[in-house]
């Protein structure tokens, strides 16, 4: 399950917007829009463009979905150009997916605009000047995930979700399948205390998670090569915490369900989403209205990817993430004497 | 209420659920080393009761002692020393014969050679012991109540709840099962065991009949035979049967009138001369009548009379 989880995530779930297919209508035949066109064959963030002929055929294939950005440029594009005129190019873009449009929008304004840099300086020395230094440029070095591959960024998080399963999902129904059986009415019919009768039934699961934990981290370590530059044995640690308050939540979620089906919905919105949805996982928090920011500081996993992409990218040591660490343990404490209080070993 | 002698004692004890009545004010005692037996219809209380006494389920109201042990203030008590089987077959079934009474040994503190031992004489006593290694799975409805029964008895318990233990089990393994309980009853053991099969009614010592969550009737079978039914049943074979019935039924000297085989058992009002009434009635209507005979009522011409009364 882990492994499957970690395959579909990272080779499916890729921010990275490379290789767009594009069509081209040129109605120009000038020298000029051959080269301002060479800008986009050229670039690796858009495939080989195709050439069409007319509108129809343009519409046709982004209606069809074979291409995500059109690239329209008049007949009098050269003429203009020659004439130290400005211009225009109009570009289609299908927004069906705002986030892949928003990146093709930028990537196509950066290439126009190098172009059209490159034209006004070449106009400049032409007039016999010499090309001038731009004011500021911008040496950009981007720390942790150098190459901004969304892969690094998702394994990491991948981990807290493989955990939020482990513990909520799969926990949650263990005890409400006895429950279904019937064996639980049997096991409460004992002397055996519920403290000792709880934890039987989560020490399985923890050592599951832990051994899953081991296999995502190798898995994310030498098959898709994320960086880890934090030290195992504190991801270990902050492992075992979290998946101790994930536990008591599958235990909390056994408590109050009598069904599996119950079970699973219950895991599913107060486990599974969250861990998906609020934890900073997919979306990032800061972006969020408040009011949702403000729950997600409620949940546990929150904490948890913010320090695994700490530990995993950045490194982390225990001076910069004893705050989550704290919250984590006070989660976990709070959570599972709940969850052992609330279970009583009777029946409804 | 303080009764050593006592296995079980309850009072006024009441479970509701929301708005439904499960259990009503069911008072009984349960001497020490006796088979008791709790019968009634389906849904009428008996497993609630169970529960209850074994302290998986908190009472609404009333107050009772299990084997001295206060119901409300110690049920943790009370589940050291009884043996429940539940109406519903719960041991694990992907473990084997022997796995389960290791389990339950080690659950009700059972260690090292006490346990090894314990589970030898249980598995010789469950007639269990070949078959030591099979998966529960694979076991029979009977083999399967007969682990349960020695998973409930590994420790060796003072009193034995058995809810409906032989529902589903073949006539032979009902009579094994039931001489069973006879031979734990001579070690002093209590067995309160629910039942729908008017048949093993006769294995008990007493008897409490349960219906829509209240006791109507409690004794021992001949106590209850005698009481409800001093007057006896007559066995009336006559032609046609169902004419005969609806015509009975009509009479005001008749208290009680079934169909029982290929014959109608017919209980009259008390001070009635049955025998003369109904040959009589049946020359007015031209009715054959084949035979007619006093018989000893069984228990279940007292069950179904006690509950045909509650029901008018």
């Amino acid at each position: 399950m882990p492994a499957i989880l970690m395959l579909l995530f990272g080779y499916a779930v890729t921010l990275d917007v490379k290789k767009v297919p594009m069509a081209i209508l040129n109605y120009d035949q000038g020298q000029e829009s051959l080269s301002f066109v060479h800008q986009f064959s050229g670039s690796p963030y858009f495939d080989l463009p195709a050439f069409l002929r007319n509108r129809e055929e343009l519409y046709h294939w982004i209606d069809r979905g074979k291409g995500k950005v059109g690239l329209v440029i008049p007949s009098d594009f050269s003429k203009l150009l020659k004439a130290g005129r400005k211009a225009s190019v109009q570009v289609i873009i299908d927004g069906t997916d705002s986030n892949t449009a928003n990146i093709i929008l930028s990537y196509i304004q950066i290439i126009t605009q190098q172009y059209n840099q490159e034209k006004t300086l070449l106009k400049i020395e032409r007039l016999g000047k010499k090309r001038p230094d731009p004011p500021i440029e911008g040496r950009v070095r981007v720390w942790f995930n150098e190459e901004l591959e969304s892969k690094n960024y998702f394994i990491p998080g991948l981990v807290a979700v493989i955990m939020s399963i482990i513990g909520v999902l799969l926990t949650g129904q263990v005890i409400v399948r006895e429950w279904e059986r019937g064996t639980m009415e049997l096991l409460i019919s004992t002397p055996i205390q519920k403290e000792e009768l709880l934890l039987g039934k989560l020490l399985p699961y923890f050592f599951i998670g832990l051994l899953d934990l081991c296999l995502a981290f190798l898995m994310g370590r030498w098959f898709f090569k994320v960086p880890f530059r934090g030290s195992f044995l504190l991801l270990l640690s902050i492992s075992c915490l979290y998946l101790i308050v994930a536990l008591a939540l599958g235990l909390f979620i056994s408590t109050v369900a009598r069904t599996q089906i119950f079970a699973n919905q219950l895991a599913m919105v107060i486990g599974f989403l969250p861990t998906f949805l609020l934890s900073g996982f997919t979306f990032v928090i800061s972006n969020m209205p408040v009011w949702l920011q403000v729950i997600t500081y409620g949940i546990a996993p929150r904490y948890y990817v913010s320090i695994l992409k700490e530990i995993f990218l950045k490194g982390s040591d225990l001076s910069l993430l004893y705050k989550e660490m704290l919250v984590l343990i006070g989660m976990g404490i709070a959570g599972l004497s709940m969850a052992i209080k609330i279970f009583k070993k009777e029946l409804k | 209420m303080v009764g050593i002698n006592f296995a079980v004692e309850v009072e006024d004890l009441v479970k509701t659920f929301g708005d439904f009545v499960a259990v009503h004010r069911i008072r009984l005692q349960v001497r020490k080393g006796e088979i008791f037996g709790f019968l009634g219809p389906n849904g009428a209380g008996k497993s609630t009761t169970i529960r209850m006494l074994c302290g998986l389920l908190m009472p609404t109201s009333g107050k009772g002692r299990v084997a001295g042990y206060d119901l409300l203030l110690e049920p943790e008590r009370i589940k050291r020393v009884i043996g429940y089987m539940s109406q519903k077959f719960s041991l694990y079934e992907d473990l084997t014969v022997i796995e389960n009474l290791h389990f339950f040994g080690g659950i009700y503190g059972l260690k090292g050679s006490v346990l090894k031992e314990r589970e030898r004489q249980v598995l010789e006593k469950i007639g269990l012991k070949e078959i030591s290694d099979r998966l529960t799975r694979t076991l029979s409805v009977g083999l399967k109540q007969r682990l349960a029964l020695g998973c409930a008895i590994l420790h060796q318990p003072e009193i034995l709840f058995l809810d409906e233990p032989t529902a589903g089990v073949d006539p032979l393994s009902r009579r094994e099962f039931w001489s069973f309980i006879q031979e734990m009853s001579t070690q002093g053991v209590t067995s309160f065991v629910s039942t729908h099969y008017m048949d093993e009614a006769e294995y008990c010592n007493r008897l409490a009949l349960i219906y829509k969550g209240r006791i109507i009737a409690m004794g021992s079978p001949t106590d209850l035979k005698i009481k409800t039914l001093s007057h006896g049943v007559l066995e009336v074979e006559c032609e046609p049967l169902m004419g005969s019935l609806h015509l009975l039924k009509e009479k005001p000297w008749i208290l009680e009138v079934a169909i029982f085989g290929n014959s109608l058992h017919v209980i009259g009002k008390e001070g009635i001369a049955l025998e003369q009434e109904i040959s009589d009635l049946f020359q007015t209507h031209r009715i054959l009548l084949h035979r007619m005979e006093w018989v000893r009522p069984s228990l279940e011409d007292i069950f179904v009379s006690l509950i045909e009364g509650e029901r008018n």
